[in-house]
């Protein structure tokens, strides 16, 4: 029999803000433990919360950007319950009221090329919590001196009131290979957005699944599971096909499925349930009294920094959300087409060169100064991506401005510059981070095109070769590219190979 | 001329003129502190040295003749759920009885921005829970009038300080009466304020909703001094309300108002001690000598007030004690080698019953398949006590009702009987739910010399209207 799986997420998407969601806290990564917090932060006795203004907004971009509604009202709530890494005891998150509901994400099947759309239950915000340090983990024993006894367990309460949203999905995605999708769009949209940096490794994008299995054809749902600790894309796609697979067995063994929430352990590879202890948690939600309630007025949002502390915002003449929806940047659909069409390159060129945000700035920077745009599509397809890859970097870290790339180009179009030397000197600009010029200027690599210089190089290859003139001669024609080679050679490289080849044949042919 | 008699006004008029020095002023309030505290037990923590300073540097001021605070001079007690920074703040309980705050909180910053000399602690019940300050770890505080009896709850120690000359002024807090019960108790003034009014950054949270600071004084005319400081926006606190602080003392006496006074009919009958309810009537009669018009209304929801305080107190307790489980500041039970046996023998060895009893029940009211039946309709009859205030301030200008049916009940009487301690807020618990302020001032004493209180509400925000009525009736039952 065949089967689907039914998949649900939620994901947990760090916001890019400065400060912390209810206090003013730096929330920058990988600051050393406990340096970022403060009274509120930490839960110290008598502190309270003070909503930050721009997660606000950087929700609500996320909202309107996937076609989510905005609440007009809505309350946050306290989940409670104990853990080390909590200071307050419970976790200021929403819950029967949250900032959104509804909203979808596109994504194509790369088999069938057909678009699917996964629709959005809910956005809201909510408070991350610390991190508990067990004396065992590596990261733990490595970075700090304080450990006093294997077993021992510290916190570190610099992710505390980091602030999140958490997206969730109705169960839409029929495959693990559709929730990587999924995730992997959700990822583009939230950077396009510069709300989050959309690093699963850092933790910035979390992602929690509920997974059941059905037969083909079968319309009843099955017994879902939770499956939590994928923390990485990889992850997700193996641990969803384990518990796939997981419940398949179960199905056809004849057994049931039990509905309890699942660790995936990335080492072992492999799914476990969760203690039992630890998923018994009634969280006893209630509205947070602390805050009030987050309304968006026609012109103002108010519980932010302060209750009823009204912040103007904008021109009379449109509401907030819809001044927030006039912030929103091209989303990557809607760029992608748009590349097609103004540049004139195939579809899928558009598609990748758009996955990123900063790299279709990176292209669109570079037509704007050498507007042959397949050609500077091939290159950042080709050696930009290349580079980044091989260097691990991103775009914005990458050497080479577009503005060079684009110069480089020319030089290229111009003769200066032999396609293979450009690919060299585009390297050595990477690596350097110095101008073409300048690396052409140091090594002396001007193209050589001068016949006359060319001719006498290629006469002093065949005369040094005669074995192999006679072999071309008599019909053996591939030793043509070894002729081209020994002339390159001599010339280091500069020679215009369009010109050698031209003059070799005249040469080898009379 | 005694200097523990004075009211906060009169003492900041002699230190002005120079007629007593602040420094010397502030050291006999603590000599006297030290002599009277073992038996009174109002002071938890002195905070002698910086008091001593503060006082040098007003004593500086005046002789500057530079400008001085509202407060110049003024010795005033913080209750001990208040963070003073650097000053043990320990709410009463084992819990927190190392904890030292490294922040103020913002009454704090206001009080020393207009000069103040805090010079201590006050005792309470362990988080502000309880109504005779027998619930506090270091020991109940004494009523002055009668050592053998509570002065009330929780900010017991405050109304005791005040009460007995060992402080001008103190702040206390108030949930369901905790400011209004023990200053009846005691003989003093006390003020629960409009929800938002004064910010609650730096009060030890007890219930989030119901919670606010507010003054305990000798008189009508300190309480608006001090309120008129301690009030006011504060953007650390999501709830405080967008107002600026006001001198109240301006309109105290400018006019003589008549006011229309409404009277609850559940206020009165079963339940009220005899001399509490004749010194009430009595203070009515006055009322309708100064030409007040007096009715009786109707608050139909009264009666359900304590059973819906008890719901929606305790569900926010629970998850504001919550953080209080050993992990990163307090006390923290020795010998526990896993997390939940931590928390466990912490919390068990560092909460007091009372504390327990509430987390419980607060607990149990959030839980999952009750929540509806309890926290929710707890919330929906909230909403009606303040519909029923809302309706009655339509027509009338304040509501009077006895502070607390009793006066100060004996030590140990009422302890080992929640319910019955329960009861000793009847009538102050719909000011917190209702987010009204309300005052207590003193109207009489009992055949057995024991102080009754009497309790002016108004609608939301109408503290002037408030100080006003009470100075009156203030003036006139001296005579």
């Amino acid at each position: 029999m065949k089967y689907e799986s039914i998949i649900g997420l939620e994901v947990h998407a760090q916001l890019l803000t400065d400060s912390k969601i209810f206090c003013g806290c730096s929330v920058s990564y990988g600051a050393d433990p406990n340096s970022q917090t403060c009274p509120v932060c930490l839960g110290l006795p008598g502190v309270l919360p003070v909503l930050n203004k721009k997660a606000v907004e950087y929700a609500v971009k996320m909202v309107l950007a996937v076609g989510g509604t905005v609440a007009p009202h809505s309350i946050f709530a306290r989940k409670n319950y104990f853990y080390p890494d909590l200071p307050k005891g419970y976790q200021i998150s929403q819950y029967d009221q949250p900032l959104s509901t509804g909203g979808s994400v596109e994504i194509e099947i790369p088999e069938s090329k057909a678009k699917k759309k996964i629709h959005l239950t809910r956005i809201h915000l909510e408070e991350d919590a610390g991190k508990s340090l067990h004396s065992e983990d590596n990261s733990y024993t490595n970075t700090s001196s304080n450990v006093k006894q294997k077993g021992e367990t510290l916190v570190d309460m610099n992710r505390c009131g980091v602030p999140l949203i958490e997206i969730v999905t109705q169960p839409d995605m029929r495959s693990p290979k559709e929730a990587t999708l999924f995730l992997n769009k959700l990822k583009q949209i939230l950077e396009y957005l510069e709300i989050c940096s959309g690093n699963m490794e850092e933790g910035s994008l979390r992602c929690d699944a509920n997974v059941s299995v059905r037969p083909i054809a079968q319309t009843k749902l099955g017994t879902k599971t939770e499956v939590k600790n994928m923390n990485s894309f990889k992850a997700v796609e193996k641990a969803l096909n384990f518990e796939m697979e997981r419940q398949i067995g179960i199905i056809e063994s004849g057994g049931r499925i039990i509905q309890e929430t699942l660790l995936w352990d990335a080492e072992k590879e492999l799914i476990a349930p969760m203690r039992s202890k630890e998923e018994s948690h009634d969280y006893r939600y209630f509205p947070e009294p602390d805050l009030v309630v987050l309304k968006f007025h026609p012109q103002t949002i108010s519980g932010i920094g302060g209750i009823r502390s009204e912040e103007k915002f904008g021109t009379p003449t449109i509401t907030i959300v819809e001044k927030i929806k006039q912030s929103l940047p091209e989303l990557p659909e809607a760029r992608k087409t748009r590349f097609i069409k103004q540049y004139q390159i195939p579809e899928y060129d558009a598609e990748l060169l758009t996955t990123e945000k900063k790299l279709a700035d990176y292209y669109e920077e570079c037509v704007k100064n050498y507007p042959n745009s397949k050609a500077v599509s091939n290159w950042v397809m080709g050696e930009v991506l290349r580079e980044l890859k091989e260097r691990k970097i991103s775009v914005s870290e990458f050497k080479v401005p577009p503005k060079e790339l684009a110069s480089l180009l020319k030089q290229v179009d111009s003769g200066t510059l032999s396609g293979k030397m450009a690919k060299d000197v585009f390297v050595e600009m990477a690596e350097t981070g110095l101008s073409s010029e300048k690396i052409i200027q140091e090594k002396g690599l001007v193209q050589v095109t001068d016949t006359k210089e060319i001719e006498s190089v290629i006469e002093s290859v065949l005369r040094e070769n005669p074995g192999e003139v006679e072999k071309y001669r008599s019909g053996k024609e591939r030793v043509f590219g070894f002729f081209v080679g020994e002339v390159m050679k001599k010339t280091k490289g500069k020679a215009n190979p369009s010109v050698v080849n031209q003059i070799l044949k005249e040469k080898l042919s009379s | 001329m005694k200097l523990a008699e004075l009211k906060g006004w009169e003492l900041r008029e002699l230190i002005k003129k120079g007629e007593t020095g602040c420094k010397e002023a502030v050291a006999s309030f603590l000599d006297e502190i030290k002599k009277k505290n073992k038996s009174l037990n109002s002071f938890l923590t002195l905070t002698e040295e910086s008091a001593l300073k503060s006082a040098e540097i007003v004593d500086k001021k005046v002789s500057q003749k530079q400008k001085l605070g509202a407060l110049a001079g003024i010795p005033i007690a913080v209750k001990d759920n208040i963070c003073l920074r650097g000053v043990k703040t320990t709410c009463g309980s084992h819990i927190l009885d190392n904890f030292v705050p490294p922040y103020n909180a913002t009454v704090v910053e206001k009080l020393k921005k207009e000069d103040a000399i805090i010079i201590g602690k006050t005792n309470l019940d362990e988080f502000a829970m309880g109504s005779s300050t027998e619930n506090s770890y270091f020991g109940p505080s004494k009523n002055p009038h009668d050592l053998k009896k509570v002065p009330g709850g929780s900010s017991g120690g405050s109304a005791v300080a005040v009460a007995s000359g060992l402080a001008t002024m103190a702040l206390g807090s108030d949930t369901g009466g905790s400011i209004r019960q023990p200053a009846a108790l005691c003989g003093v003034v006390g003020l629960k304020p409009t929800y938002g009014t004064v910010s609650r950054y730096g009060l030890v949270a007890f219930a989030s909703s119901l919670d606010q600071i507010g003054p305990l004084t000798k008189d009508v005319k300190d309480s608006a001094l001090l309120f008129g400081v301690i009030s006011g926006h504060d953007p650390n606190d999501s709830t405080s309300l967008k107002i600026s602080s006001k001198d109240y003392l301006k309109t105290l006496d400018s006019y003589k108002t008549k006011f229309k006074v409404a009277v609850p009919k559940e206020a009165f009958g079963a339940g009220n001690e005899k001399d509490v309810e004749e010194a009430v009537k009595k203070a009515i009669k006055l009322m309708e000598k100064l030409n007040w018009s007096v009715s009786e209304v109707s608050l139909p929801y009264m009666e359900y007030a304590i059973a819906t305080y008890y719901i929606i107190a305790t569900a926010e307790a629970s998850s504001n004690l919550a953080r209080y489980d050993g992990v990163k500041y307090g006390y923290r039970s020795k010998d526990s080698s896993q997390l939940l046996e931590l928390y466990q023998n912490t919390r068990g060895e560092g909460f007091g019953n009372e504390v327990k009893r509430r987390i419980m029940l607060g607990t149990y009211v959030l839980s999952a398949g009750y929540y509806e039946a309890y926290y929710g309709k707890g919330q929906k009859v909230r909403t009606f006590i303040k519909q029923d205030f809302d309706n009655v301030f339509k027509d009338f200008d304040i509501v009077i009702m006895p502070t607390s049916p009793t006066v100060a009940f004996g030590l140990g009487e009422k302890i080992e009987d929640p319910l019955t301690m329960y009861l000793s807020d009847i009538f102050t618990v719909s000011a917190n739910l209702a987010g009204i302020p309300a005052i207590s001032i003193p109207c009489g004493k009992s055949k057995a010399g024991l102080p009754i209180g009497l309790q002016i509400l108004a609608k939301p925000l109408a503290e002037e209207t408030i100080f006003k009525a009470a100075y009156m009736l203030e003036q006139n039952l001296k005579t």
